[in-house]
């Protein structure tokens, strides 16, 4: 697998994170020796073998629904970096 | 003089009167006071823990049940929640958050009587094994300050280390908890996958992380395991199964024979330190003159162990990351955006260290479109492949040894700049998490170069009691 210039700024994208030039180089090299590294896993045969997905143990974990609270208002606010104290505040995401 | 011996012996000095647990904070104030350099600790929680051992040294005096931990001082690695108190997971993208719930684990610790001093430095996210990941500056290993603590959890290791409290919890997805044990000299027990509830614990890879345990006693290790292990209305993935009396369980043990298997190729591996692989080879004979059996195990997966977890973790952690969005909690970006995709990349980006960025992309790559099954899903497989083989070598024997890292603590600056190198570095210790099985890095050996490194324990699932049963016997140099 080729790392390039292009990849690197889409994964950036994907990951909402943005770098400098110099970074994404950083990155392009870092990212080619570790895929590089990884891709050793081709050399396994695991035909017909179930992918592992799950660790625990457990199936169905239910309880009865309970109406209950958790936190509250003030306390999920406080946090935030900007909040008017009743709704968290974001940039605009409506265009006129 | 207040000094700490076991938490045994220190609550029978609490009860005959020869020491309080105000008196015992207090001195462990002054040693955090003086062992600064160290940056064990991000926080002290001075006022509170003060405030707590008062409250407990009333509650003794009133004559009512005291709790399974009454008095012990305890720290936890900054990735764990305490209610009303900073939690920063080392980095700066959560500088300054405050928890507003109590992880159960925290929970559970308080409940028994124990005093939460303050919060360990970690590597941020707790991705790093050298704790120089962290935004607040590295910990140093206090046997020789120019070596590194270890990492994730280097932190709360030197705490432990250092005298600075009597255990402390830190999180191990790869090894985070028995790789700083090893490094430092103590015990570091990450149970098996599903023993502790996570409620509150800051995720890294979720079908990885475990919450891990730091002490100098195998008694104390079972003893705080014992209080915070089990089942949680909080955390579905928490194993249903009753929890063993842990520390009853190492009292009164008769000696038995164990059957004890190793890795062949892990004594063998190319990057294994001679002193280290001599030392395991020398335990193995004394181990089998004395009557336990004691053989070797083929293990052709071993060189992709490392690969298939730097995937399944990294594809973890760029899910898990996503929440940091600058708008509910966290850093924000505060102008110069252009938009909200604009504002979330300038305030993650900002936040967020290299090595956690490095690892968000890397996860983000194997989990894109056209490589999801080539890299992840292989990955998947050979988790699938470890696991089956790890039942049958349990099916033949009690536990499994190995060494915890393949070298003992390296100096700072020395593998920082190579990714392979220091991943490498966790050869021994990702097995278990992949595979869920607890294990155990028990403090048997010091190395020429001064610094003591440690043995690695594994068991079948649930089965942390032979471990712990086993560790005891091999610490106190008894017939096992």
């Amino acid at each position: 697998m080729e790392v390039n210039k292009t990849m690197v700024e889409n994964l950036a994208h994907l990951s909402r994170l943005h770098f400098t030039d110099e970074e994404k180089n950083a990155l392009e090299q870092d990212l080619q020796s570790i895929i590089s590294f990884v891709e050793k896993l081709g050399e396994v045969d695991t035909t017909g073998v179930q992918p592992l997905q799950h660790m625990s143990t457990e199936v169905n974990v239910l309880r009865d629904d309970i109406v209950q609270g958790s936190i509250t208002r003030e306390e999920a606010m406080l946090n935030a970096p900007a909040t008017d104290k009743t709704f968290f505040k974001v940039p605009k995401v409506i265009k006129k | 003089m207040f000094s700490f011996h076991s938490i045994k012996d220190y609550q029978s000095t609490l009860l005959n009167g020869q020491t309080t647990c105000v008196e015992a904070v207090s001195y462990y104030l002054q040693q955090i006071e003086a062992q600064k350099h160290l940056n064990a600790f991000l926080e002290v929680f001075t006022e509170d823990a003060l405030a707590q051992a008062a409250r407990l040294d009333a509650l003794q005096l009133s004559g009512k049940p005291l709790g399974k931990l009454h008095g012990v001082v305890v720290s936890i690695k900054d990735v764990i929640c305490y209610k009303g108190h900073t939690v920063s997971a080392g980095s700066k993208i959560l500088e300054g958050f405050t928890s507003v719930y109590n992880a159960t684990a925290v929970e559970k610790l308080l409940a028994a009587g124990a005093i939460i001093i303050g919060r360990n430095n970690c590597d941020e996210f707790a991705m790093g094994s050298s704790n120089e990941n962290s935004a607040f500056g590295p910990v140093l290993n206090a046997l020789d300050n120019e070596r590194v603590p270890g990492g994730s959890s280097g932190g709360s290791a030197v705490a432990v280390q250092a005298g600075l409290c009597m255990i402390s919890l830190g999180s191990d997805t790869g090894g985070s908890v028995r790789q700083p044990a090893d490094f430092c000299g103590i015990i570091g027990l990450k149970p098996g996958y599903g023993r502790i509830s996570r409620y509150g614990l800051i995720a890294y890879a979720s079908s990885f992380d475990q919450i891990g345990i730091f002490g100098t006693q195998v008694s104390d290790v079972a003893l705080a395991l014992e209080v915070i292990a089990g089942a949680d209305d909080f955390d579905s993935t928490v194993s249903h199964q009753p929890i063993p009396a842990f520390s009853e369980s190492l009292q009164n043990t008769s000696p038995k024979k164990y059957r004890i298997a190793y890795f062949k190729e892990a004594l063998e591996h190319p990057s294994l330190d001679t002193e280290i692989a001599n030392a395991i080879k020398t335990l193995i004979t004394q181990l089998q003159s004395e009557g336990h059996t004691v053989e070797p195990v083929a293990f052709d997966l071993l060189d992709y162990i490392v690969p298939a977890y730097y995937i399944l973790t990294t594809a973890e952690a760029s899910s898990n990351l996503s929440r940091f969005d600058g708008i509910k909690y966290g850093y924000a970006a505060k102008d110069d955006f252009a938009n909200l995709t604009d504002f979330y990349k300038k305030s993650r980006s900002a936040g967020f260290g290299k090595e956690v960025k490095r690892r968000i992309m890397l996860g983000t790559f194997v989990l894109s479109a056209g490589y999801y099954d080539a890299y992840f899903t292989k990955a998947q497989q050979v988790r699938r492949m470890l696991q089956e083989t790890t039942k049958q070598v349990f099916g033949n024997y009690d536990v499994i040894i190995a060494p915890t890292v393949p070298s003992p603590a390296f100096k700072f600056g020395e593998k920082s700049n190579d990714p392979i190198e220091m991943f490498l570095a966790d050869i021994y210790t990702v097995f278990a998490n992949l595979v869920g099985i607890p294990g155990i890095s028990i403090p048997l050996f010091k190395h020429s170069s001064g610094v003591p490194f440690g043995l690695q324990v594994m068991a079948a699932q649930d089965n942390e009691v032979t471990l712990l049963q086993l560790s005891d016997s091999l610490l106190q140099n008894k017939p096992l």
